[in-house]
């Protein structure tokens, strides 16, 4: 489970204060908002890339609020993938278990294994040069998996990509939400993939984050 | 978005646009070619050979050589870690630090020369680090006597920083790394945090996203720090004349042969060396772009 306890972030020039959310194991939440609403901030601050001035954040019943970020077991997927240069793609999706120590056999083994579940095994001897944006996607999605992070956090994953690569890879996030197997906490201004996707929706809009709707995906999963 | 072929400018309209380029371009490129003109103009066969026949100038040639390509890895190695720090760490005197790494830049090279040989010459922690240095010498001679031969430092006698080739290199060294400083700073500057980031939300330390991640991607930045201080090391000529002197033979550089062989008048040599110098800074750094280019960056 994902909590936030009245937190306050302070981001350049404007402050967010006393934000609440909470986000059950193994669903959906995600957080809609017009640009410079500061979801991605929130997002941020969750992820430990932002100072919490105040309250708390919780993961999976562990305070985290002043974890460093690597301590938080969070698996990130940013806008546009932001795939490391000039790095093969099967280092790409072993680094977080590389700097979790995982000896090379076992490593080589997963992404394997990863690249097969994303349909992206061709892609593991080359870079991320030349890849088109859903492939840059699904690349950093399995880097986010890789690990079995507590928590999936998702920046506009589908918002740089056309809408045909985009389809197929909303059926692959719709795939990991119906197995419950990880909480995911996701931002972006588009209502239709909110609407696909989501358990929970909330909406952030002049500094306040509050709960907006649950969707039939919740109805089905209960 | 990038664009795979370069951008061209042609058509009339862009006529009086492609003249201002190509003239404040042009100015530029014909005063260097036109001071190699004139160093030409008293230069032939002749002296040419008779410079390569001259044990004084082949020794400044490896000299140079050796004590640049030294400084350079110094500097880079330096550099590096530097350029990060001022880059990506925010800490209480960040634009103190920043400024002084640039002193070298803006001071009259004689003056860090002489700043450097107050340093090791008049004060204890001075001469104490000199110790230390001459300590090492003593142990690298005992270990690898021919390096130490080749590089004309073998023997029993006692080699230290100042007015030996270790001064040389520091004294090169001292500016040089100030502009690969500045280099990769830049370069770390001009790539996107936001990959670093992620690594560190994945389960990497700083160390390890600064190692795996930030590096990879300022490979150019390293060659260009690197020929830079090359370039810079080759031509540095005060601070060497201060700190390490101008001995024939010992911790003559090719800049110390231009200044000598004016001094006694035999400008056709100074000449033959300036071009010597414009011949080996041109090899090596159109052979440090062949390489950034073979290794794709």
């Amino acid at each position: 489970m994902l909590e936030l306890r009245s937190i306050s972030i302070e981001a350049g020039g404007f402050v967010l204060e006393g934000l609440d959310l909470q986000v059950e194991t193994g669903t959906w939440a995600s957080i809609m908002g017009p640009t410079g609403s500061g979801k991605t901030t929130v997002l941020e601050a969750v992820c430990g890339l932002r100072q919490v001035t105040a309250g708390s954040i919780w993961i999976g019943g562990d305070v985290v609020t002043h974890a460093l970020p690597r301590h938080r077991g969070i698996g990130l997927v940013p806008q546009d993938g932001a795939l490391f240069a000039g790095m093969r793609v099967e280092a790409m999706l072993g680094l977080p278990l590389r700097a979790r120590g995982v000896r090379r056999g076992t490593r080589r083994r997963q992404v394997r294994e990863m690249a097969d579940r994303l349909g992206i095994r061709g892609l593991l001897r080359r870079t991320a040069d030349g890849l088109s944006g859903g492939e840059r996607q699904r690349i950093a999605l399995g880097r986010a998996l890789i690990h079995e992070p507590r928590l999936l956090c998702l920046d506009e994953p589908l918002s740089a990509i056309d809408r045909d690569t985009g389809s197929s890879l909303r059926a692959l996030l719709t795939d990991l939400r119906d197995t419950g197997s990880v909480t995911v906490l996701h931002v972006t201004h588009d209502e239709l993939e909110v609407r696909a996707l989501a358990h929970t929706i909330w909406r952030m809009e002049d500094g306040v984050l509050a709960k907006l709707d649950e969707t039939d995906h919740a109805t089905n999963a209960r | 978005m990038s664009f795979p072929t370069p951008l061209r400018l042609s058509g009339r309209e862009n006529l009086p646009f492609i003249s201002a380029l190509l003239g404040t371009t042009g100015v530029f490129v014909l005063l260097i070619v036109s001071l190699l003109v004139a160093n030409l103009m008293f230069v032939d066969g002749t002296h040419i050979k008779a410079a390569l026949d001259s044990p004084e100038i082949i020794w400044a040639i490896k000299l140079s050589l050796v004590t640049c390509t030294i400084t350079a890895v110094l500097s880079v190695v330096v550099a590096v870690p530097a350029g990060y720090l001022l880059a990506r760490v925010p800490f209480r005197g960040r634009a103190l630090v920043d400024a002084l790494v640039d002193v070298p830049i803006v001071l009259p090279p004689i003056v860090v020369g002489l700043a450097l040989l107050l340093l090791f010459n008049q004060t204890d922690i001075g001469r104490w680090l000199e110790g230390i240095v001459s300590t090492v010498l003593a142990w690298f001679n005992d270990i690898a006597p021919g390096i130490m031969r080749w590089l004309g430092m073998e023997g029993p006698g006692r080699r230290g920083l100042t007015f030996d080739i270790p001064g040389v290199i520091l004294a090169q060294w001292a500016v040089a790394s100030a502009f690969a400083i500045r280099t990769m700073r830049v370069a770390f500057e001009q790539t996107d945090d936001r990959r670093e980031r992620v690594a560190l939300v994945l389960g990497c330390t700083r160390r390890q996203a600064f190692q795996w991640v930030a590096l990879p991607e300022v490979k150019q930045g390293i060659i260009a720090a690197g020929t830079l201080a090359w370039a810079r090391a080759l031509g540095e000529f005060g601070p060497i004349l201060v700190f390490a002197g101008a001995t024939r033979m010992k911790t003559e550089v090719l800049p110390t042969t231009v200044f000598l062989e004016m001094n006694v008048g035999n400008v056709e040599a100074a000449a033959t060396v300036s071009l010597l110098m414009v011949a080996v800074a041109m090899t090596v750094l159109l052979s440090a772009r062949a390489l950034g280019a073979r290794i794709g960056v």
